[in-house]
């Protein structure tokens, strides 16, 4: 799946992100997903890392289910979420593959590793046959390829 | 009685507790499974107790998280 985000959203996210260090920082994605299966994020949701650690994120339920109303509200469809590794690459850890547990979200994780340079990707990860595949996305940020 | 779950209206039986609710909608692996029930967050270990009212709005919210 190609997955869309705007150039200001992306700031947003790592804007955000960084202020957020040492913690893992989290939020969700809303969109819609296009006919022609292109998945466009619409809104970003910056929420609190409930963990407060460089290590792990939860995101806070109740901003959770404020932020799931709000898409409701503006016809946006949950897509996903975000979350920062603060030191680590941009790929999934075995701790986030075993707690995705929703095949159709994609999961994005932007490296902060070089703060001079983060690094978004987007993530499908889905259970078959009882094991978890991963497979990246190809993201593109107000429309240019992310590398 | 009437009820909405995720915002949609649904028809169910007076008296029916939030852990029937879970196995009606057929949530998938409730235990990462937050329930609200008109803002308020139900424990796990209320479900099978609590009872739904008319007019409630029930909320399921699937555990996000990770970790490096």
């Amino acid at each position: 799946m190609k997955v869309i985000i705007s150039e200001e959203d992306y700031r947003a996210v790592v804007q955000y992100a960084l202020s957020q260090r040492p913690d893992e920082a989290c939020g969700l994605i809303a969109g819609n997903d296009r006919e022609d299966g292109v998945r466009v994020i619409r809104k970003v949701y910056l929420m609190t890392n409930t963990d407060h650690t460089s290590e792990h994120f939860s995101i806070d339920p109740r901003e959770q289910l404020q932020a799931v109303k709000d898409m409701r509200r503006n016809g946006l469809k949950p897509l996903g979420n975000w979350h920062s590794h603060p030191e680590t690459p941009s790929r999934p850890s075995e701790e986030d593959i075993r707690l995705a547990n929703d095949h159709s979200a994609s999961y994005l994780i932007l490296s902060l590793a070089d703060e001079h340079r983060p690094v978004l990707n987007a993530f499908h990860i889905e259970t078959a046959d009882g094991r978890k595949t991963v497979r990246k996305e190809e993201l593109l940020i107000g429309g240019t390829e992310n590398g | 009685m009437k009820i909405t779950v995720a915002g949609e209206n649904r028809e169910v039986r007076e008296g029916m507790t939030v852990a029937e609710l879970i196995e009606m909608e057929k949530v998938e692996t409730p235990e990462y499974v937050t329930v609200s029930v008109n803002e308020e967050f139900i424990d796990h270990d209320s479900f099978q107790e609590r009872i739904l009212k008319e007019g409630d709005e029930v909320e399921f919210l699937y555990f996000m998280g990770g970790g490096r």
